[in-house]
């Protein structure tokens, strides 16, 4: 009797009652970071170079020396937050940044503009498929250091380390979107490239602070990549003299920095599309 | 949708957008009215997009004001109310077509069902497709599919058209005749004075950014829909020309007439029987191009 009633109640609810949504779980930003994940792993050549890259150079650099040490630590363990940081500097400024100054050369955003869709949405998909792609790359990566050059961190660590990434990844993130709004489609990879190589280098991600020409070193403690990686290494055993907290001001500061000029080249844009 | 009868879909008051000393649309007002059918019609770079885009709030006007159900156009009620065509938006090429339906389907809250709005645009068989693999036409469509997947009571249909061959044009008016059907207020712009006849109960004729005329299809066609004489004279008279019956306008340039009539045998029969010398005679349909100059003129 009682599930009779609520079955009639039910079916009165789904037919008549045209006030309520037409089902229950619609939300659209869930379905929106899922549109964002398929339109990025549908583009071959951006997966490709996020999860084998990282991994052609861990075996052509690391792998022969990966029983040296290096700051203390195995260099094994030492390169986890270097190409760590890489792999989610990499996913954070390309993701979702780059394909930002695509739709925009096509005019999608003034359509979905014209929707009830809300910005939030549109830009809380985009860094929430952003950090899911990093988590993704970044996790890909260390399967592949344990397998191919056994090294290990104990599952806690992996983890700690896989949070700090993430951490790690928002100001490349912000970049990301300053740089697809200041820049035409055509020109945003490569301008992201050119960010992002020297960066990574300057940085000491692929060479050690300690091994780095003069004049980078000079340079390094003022860049984002160079304290996103202190993160990691203090994380490991392996960090600077400096404190966890000043690296972390560091990245929330480049952070601020980059979402304040991403706001700045977003109403330029705006003043452009609706002036 | 608790609407007074007063409230109008979509107004435009006074409407203006200039950018430096270039004047786009200048002081254009519009309305449609619950369920009414209004086509925006003129040649390319009339103003009927940006028009269409000020009433939408997607481009800042000089002056003016628009309304959509009477609240901001930009507003969420606004926006759930509205379905929206536009041209040239361009989609994300590695999505499927059900994908981006069923996106566009969460952004409202009473949205038709995904296969509703897929069959209205004929894409049935097109649902698995990504979006970079579908024909213009195909494209064209699944722009229909999301200006009515949810359940719109206003659509803006912006050159709605474009790229479809004839076929699948007719086939494309009788949906949008089924959208009007289903009690739904429709603007949409055209440069077919065909298409225009075919689907609207009201025309407003735009050109250079102003309005030049407004009517049924049937009052606009006759204003609009003449033909031109055309031969080669020696020697004529201008007054003599003006004088035959018919004639609504003539040109003279280097020995070559241009008249234009809507009684295009009267005239013909007079100029014959008439002194004019008349060598190279022809008779054409007027463009509408040509009919939007003499509206404007």
């Amino acid at each position: 009797m009682q599930s009779g009633v609520s079955t009639t109640a039910t079916v009165a609810a789904s037919v008549g009652d045209t006030t309520q949504p037409r089902h229950g779980n619609r939300s659209a930003l869930l379905y929106a970071v899922y549109c964002e994940i398929m339109k990025t792993i549908r583009v071959p050549m951006f997966t490709v170079s996020l999860f084998v890259l990282p991994a052609m150079l861990f075996s052509l650099f690391v792998l022969p020396s990966i029983h040296e040490t290096q700051n203390g630590v195995a260099v094994g363990n030492y390169t986890m937050p270097s190409f760590g940081i890489y792999v989610v500097m990499m996913a954070g400024v390309f993701s979702s940044g780059i394909p930002i100054a695509n739709e925009r050369g096509m005019k999608w955003n003034l359509l979905l503009r014209a929707t009830p869709m809300k910005l939030r949405t549109y830009f809380a998909s985009k860094v929430i498929m952003s950090l899911l792609i990093g988590a993704a790359a970044a996790t890909f990566f260390f399967i592949f250091a344990r397998v191919t050059g056994g090294v290990d961190l104990g599952i806690a660590m992996w983890l700690k380390l896989l949070g700090t990434l993430l951490v790690a990844m928002l100001p490349f993130i912000a970049l990301g979107l300053l740089i697809g709004y200041a820049v035409g489609p055509q020109a945003a990879a490569g301008v992201a490239n050119l960010i992002v190589l020297p960066l990574s280098f300057m940085s000491g991600l692929f060479i050690p602070y300690d091994s780095l020409p003069h004049f980078a070193r000079q340079i390094a403690p003022y860049l984002p990549a160079y304290h996103a990686g202190q993160l990691g290494w203090h994380l490991i055993g392996a960090g600077d003299d400096t404190s966890v907290a000043v690296h972390l001001l560091w990245v929330a500061g480049y952070t601020l920095v980059f979402v304040a000029g991403a706001i700045w080249f977003y109403r330029r844009d705006e003043g452009k599309t609706f002036g | 949708m608790s609407d007074s009868p007063q409230t109008l879909p979509v107004s435009l008051e006074h409407a203006s957008k200039r950018y430096g000393a270039t004047t786009v649309v200048d002081d254009f007002s519009f309305e449609a009215r619950p369920g009414e059918t209004v086509a925006l019609l003129g040649p390319n770079g009339a103003g009927k997009t940006t028009s269409i885009s000020m009433m939408l709030g997607l481009k800042h006007m000089t002056s003016g004001q628009a309304r959509i159900f009477d609240h901001m156009p930009t507003s969420t009620e606004a926006r759930v109310r509205t379905g929206i065509m536009l041209q040239e938006s361009g989609l994300p090429a590695t999505l499927k077509v059900r994908e981006i339906v069923e996106l566009f389907s969460r952004f409202y809250p009473h949205p038709i069902s995904n296969a509703e709005a897929i069959e209205a645009a004929m894409l049935t068989d097109k649902t698995e497709r990504r979006i970079a693999d579908l024909s213009g036409g195909e494209r064209q469509r699944l722009y229909f599919a999301l200006a009515i997947i949810g359940e719109p009571d206003l659509l803006f249909l912006d050159e709605p058209t474009v790229g479809m061959d004839v076929t699948a044009r007719g086939i494309f008016w009788d949906r949008i005749r089924q959208m009007h059907a289903r009690g739904k207020t429709i603007v949409l712009t055209t440069h077919y004075l065909e298409e225009a006849d075919a689907l609207a109960d009201r025309i407003v004729v735009m050109n250079k950014g102003v309005q030049v005329a407004e009517g049924t299809p049937a009052e606009i066609k006759a204003t609009v829909m003449g033909k031109v004489v055309r031969f080669h004279t020696p020697s004529v008279n201008a007054a003599t020309l003006r004088a035959l019956p018919g004639v609504e306008e003539a040109t003279l340039t280097d020995h070559t007439v241009e008249l234009f009539t809507r009684t295009p045998e009267i005239t013909v029969k007079a100029l014959l029987n008439g002194p004019t010398i008349v060598q190279d005679l022809e008779v054409g349909g007027g463009t509408l191009e040509d009919a939007f100059v003499r509206l404007t003129a």
